[in-house]
């Protein structure tokens, strides 16, 4: 008879060759978990190859679930639970597996060609030490999923498919989810081939009653659904809140969407969520190159669109002369980057910070841009919206940062009501004010007007040379050249006066230590200091939205603690801003591994300010 | 009837003259710029179009001919170099109403915005293309260009340039350009009229202007320009009409096989001249290819006019039909479904 045991979160995490479907049913997986009511966050990690030399360790793939019955921040730094489906997903990942762990793997995969591929001179699992060491359960997945399907007419590479499916029916059952969301999701994704549909749940239903049948385990788990906060709750993940939320303000604000781009891992699934939505007046370019992507919105934006692009490190690189373009031409665009593992083409799938100086200050001359970065993949709604809203009211480019973890990354939010969320208003010109219009003309923030093609009286020719004060007009005087370069500086931080102030999100003011971190670092930064606090630590975690600008209070609230520690996933990028700026000794915890930072690895660097 | 249509097309035009188009900035180029001319046949030219002002944008990159935008007096804009082509794509996608112009050189379409130039000509997008081509880069003092001739000296090839120049037209029709014609600045008659058609058709239209640099590559396209020698070394082609040239019209062009040859008229007669049709693809290319050296010997002279003329339907107009489908089919776009997407679950 199997029991259950009742655990407060659990991380599991599921590898294999990228071809066995390992990031089809984590998504499965973290669905049906979010529907049950847990609290959660997912980590994709896969290879930049599609399909790499199966059974080598390059070739595995990745997805890691961390959910429980409390608030989960991170996708895990340890995992409770390993589904290895071969010999490579074993090797690469055990190391990420707690002592006592459980290991599910596929037996079938550690045959001699999985063996010698994954450089395994004997076989692991003969190996008494990783039995005393972990829970094992070995199971011929392969060998079941045909024996389910052996009468399903479909070939052996068909039925092989499908071997995904009866892990994710044993996980189900190990952990008690019902299967149903599974099942209406295949039926709905083979529509078309219905013998496709009824294998795979066929072979779900399998893998689920084969737990409960030879009893694999002693003990399965049960994670009580989380105390959230009361709301309507759906999964989301970073780029899909991202485009949701370029939509949501281009319909508050009344204005066409149109985006320009180029595919580049990991913000290629910015475009494909806005391609789906075409009945909101979205408009989708997927253009001949980085360059025309900016530059095609830039066109559009001239036109009276909400121009937006997005790209990862690379291509914002090729975007850049056209970025000093949209600031000269003080057009409303916005430019997302999902920031990857650089330089060069560097570590396309894996996650990094290190486009923040790249985004401050990678263009020609004085190119001031306001800059703001999503702390988790629901965050990407609320800091795109936000990043619309000044591109409109402030008639600038805006750039949004965010990076592959949060992008791929999901967890549940409890979205908004439309009518909850903040009005847009635009600058178009008055009609009546033709006779005096001035392309460069100016109102209190700075801002000037928009008069798009169309408008009769407006006509005026805008570029890149330099403008003369107000008319607009190309000018070459050194006095005015001055002005302007104090304008579009001066433009961008008068949005310090708009943006909201900052305090700290966990901790309190005046106090020994706080953390500042930015972007993606929220969740294991946030998950440390808690856990710190909670120890009687006299800590705080400080996030930042606002790269550039600050929020007014910054300097008075950091220097309102003893000491600054700043986690960064790249080699010391916002610290070297922050001292600049408030000359704080602050100290620096760099990590440019391609991982994200382990609330761990920040738990041990706040500690030893307190030994 | 003559009458009255005249006069209800005459209501309907917005009654603008050349000067109207002319802006309030004082014009940079060179004294003796081709770009002059250029600029006086596109403002005499818009006034026949019948598109209101405000209704017309000029997109330009970077280089002389670029800040043409600038002295008209319409919406426009100086973008970066070789962009034009981009920006413009982006702007007609955004807004398939307006009548867009696209501004560019030889060295700004054909080396820095050689992959936009391309893509748009595939795209086809109902824009006009006005490439400027003076076969040298005059702007930045006078390196040679992308449609430079081999060996030729300049500032960066004082040993003569190895670089096998492009024939831009015949890159254009490879590109899937649906309109491909040719004139030049000595020639304003044809010029306008050219500029007009370029207006007339639906879809990516190139027209490439021989323009002459007066300080870094005088007399370019002499041979085609002076009096002495035009009539000889240039045909002009039109539709429906046979390939002649010549002082006295006294040579044609025929096709032997794939090529062509002249022949003398009044010792051959008119017999199996090469009749011009627009809208053969596979003639136009050969046309493309009459790109001889004028110096060579038994060249073929060069032609100018409309090369080819093809309808296919227009990237903007493609886009807006999936948005409207899209909004027949799902209905305008609701935000609150948008936001809550399709699973999702209540915490009490």
């Amino acid at each position: 008879m199997t029991t259950k045991e009742q655990l407060d979160q659990v991380t599991i995490l599921l590898a294999g060759d990228s071809g066995d479907g390992i990031q089809l049913t984590g998504s499965q997986f973290t669905q049906t978990t979010a529907l049950f009511g847990n609290d959660l966050s997912t980590f994709p990690d896969f290879p930049a190859e599609i399909r790499a030399p199966m059974g080598t360790i390059a070739g595995v793939s990745g997805f890691q679930i961390h959910f429980g019955s409390s608030e989960i921040y991170t996708p895990g730094d340890l995992s409770d639970v390993l589904v290895a489906f071969n010999a490579a997903a074993l090797k690469k990942n055990l190391d990420r597996l707690k002592d006592r762990g459980i290991i599910i793997c596929n037996t079938s995969g550690f045959d001699k060609r999985n063996l010698r591929l994954a450089q395994y001179e004997e076989n692991p699992l003969l190996d008494d030490k990783l039995r005393e060491n972990y829970q094992l359960i070995e199971i011929d997945v392969t060998k079941m999923t045909r024996d389910a399907l052996s009468e399903s007419g479909l070939g052996p590479k068909d039925r092989d498919r499908c071997k995904n499916m009866f892990v994710l029916g044993f996980i189900y059952w190990l952990f008690g989810r019902p299967m149903q969301g599974t099942v209406d999701f295949l039926d709905n994704k083979f529509k078309r081939k219905p013998e496709i549909a009824e294998a795979n749940i066929k072979v779900l239903k399998a893998g689920y009653y084969y737990g409960d049948t030879v009893e694999a385990i002693p003990s399965t788990f049960e994670v009580s659904p989380a105390k959230m906060q009361r709301g309507t709750y759906r999964n989301i993940m970073g780029n899909q809140a991202m485009a949701i939320g370029l939509v949501a303000a281009c319909k508050k604000a009344g204005l066409p969407l149109f985006f320009g781009g180029y595919p580049i891992t990991p913000a290629s699934d910015i475009l494909h969520e806005l391609a789906k939505h075409k009945n909101f007046n979205v408009k989708t370019f997927q253009a001949e190159d980085e360059i025309a992507g900016i530059c095609t919105t830039i066109g559009a934006a001239f036109g009276g669109s909400l121009g937006v692009t997005a790209s990862s490190g690379p291509g914002i690189a090729l975007k850049g002369e056209a970025m000093g373009l949209a600031i000269m031409l003080e057009l409303p665009l916005v430019i997302i980057n999902v920031q990857r593992g650089g330089p060069s083409t560097g570590l396309p799938t894996k996650t990094e910070q290190s486009d923040l100086f790249q985004a401050m200050y990678g263009r020609n001359g004085e190119a001031p841009m306001p800059i703001l970065a999503a702390a988790s993949p629901k965050d990407c709604f609320a800091t795109v919206y936000e990043a619309c809203k000044l591109a409109i009211e402030h008639m600038t480019p805006v750039m949004v940062l965010s990076d592959g973890y949060i992008a791929n990354g999901a967890e549940p939010w409890r979205f908004p009501e439309a009518s909850s969320l903040e009005e847009i208003s635009t600058k178009f010109v008055d009609e009546k004010d033709a006779e005096d219009f001035k392309p460069y003309g100016r109102d209190e923030n700075l801002v000037r007007q928009w008069a798009t093609p169309g408008m009769k009286g407006f006509e005026h020719r805008i570029g890149g040379l330099e403008k003369e004060l107000e008319s607009g007009n190309v000018s070459y005087d050194a006095k005015n050249h001055q002005t302007m370069i104090n304008i579009r500086s001066e433009k961008v931080n008068k949005m310090a006066n708009i943006i909201a102030k900052i305090s700290p999100d966990s901790g309190e003011l005046n106090g020994k230590l706080a953390v500042l971190g930015w972007g993606s670092t929220y969740g294991a930064i946030k998950t440390a200091v808690k856990g710190l606090i909670l120890e009687g630590l006299d800590v705080a975690h400080i996030h930042l939205r606002h790269i550039h600008p600050m929020p007014k209070n910054l300097e008075e609230v950091l220097k309102s603690y003893d000491h600054v520690l700043i986690p960064e996933l790249n080699d010391g990028q916002l610290i070297k801003m922050i001292r600049e700026k408030f000359l704080i000794d602050a100290k620096g915890l760099s990590k440019v591994e391609g991982n994200p930072f382990a609330a761990g690895e920040i738990t041990e660097a706040i500690k030893s300010y307190y030994s | 009837m003559m009458e009255v249509k005249s006069q209800e097309e005459k209501a309907k035009k917005p009654e603008l003259k050349a000067r109207d188009f002319v802006s309030d900035q004082d014009i940079k180029w060179c004294p003796g710029c081709g770009d002059y001319a250029i600029l006086k046949q596109m403002q005499s030219a818009l006034p026949e179009i019948g598109v209101k002002k405000e209704d017309i944008v000029f997109v330009s990159g970077i280089g002389c001919s670029s800040r043409f935008p600038y002295y008209m007096n319409t919406f426009g804009m100086h973008s970066i170099h070789g962009r034009a082509t981009a920006v413009a794509a982006g702007l007609k996608a955004a807004r398939p109403e307006l009548s867009t112009w696209i501004i560019t050189g030889d060295g700004d379409a054909l080396s820095i915005g050689g992959n936009h130039l391309i893509h748009i000509l595939r795209r086809n997008p109902d824009v006009n293309i006005m490439l400027f081509n003076n076969q040298i880069y005059g702007l930045t003092k006078g390196q040679y260009s992308p449609t430079s001739e081999l060996g030729k000296v300049t500032k960066s090839t004082p040993s003569g340039s190895i670089d096998h120049p492009f024939n831009p037209l015949s890159v254009c029709l490879g590109a899937g350009g649906t309109f491909i014609a040719r004139a030049m600045d000595r020639d304003p008659k044809a010029l306008k009229e050219l500029i007009i058609e370029t207006h007339k058709h639906k879809g990516s239209s190139l027209l490439e202007i021989y323009q002459n640099c007066p300080i870094f590559n005088d007399g370019a396209f002499s041979a085609f320009t002076d009096k002495e020698t035009k009539k000889k070394e240039t045909v002009y082609l039109k539709h429906g009409q046979p390939l002649i040239f010549g002082d006295k019209l006294q040579y044609g062009v025929k096709l032997d096989g794939v090529h062509p040859i002249v022949v003398n008229i009044e010792e051959e007669g008119q017999d199996g001249l090469w009749i011009h049709d627009e809208t053969d693809k596979i003639k136009a290319y050969i046309l493309t290819q009459l790109f001889d050296d004028p110096e060579a010997g038994g060249h073929l002279p060069r032609p100018f006019g409309i090369f080819y003329k093809e309808e296919r339907f227009c990237y903007e107009d493609a886009m807006q039909a999936q948005v409207d489908h899209a909004r027949e089919q799902k209905g305008d776009g609701d935000l609150e479904a948008l936001l809550s997407g399709n699973n999702t679950w209540i915490v009490d």
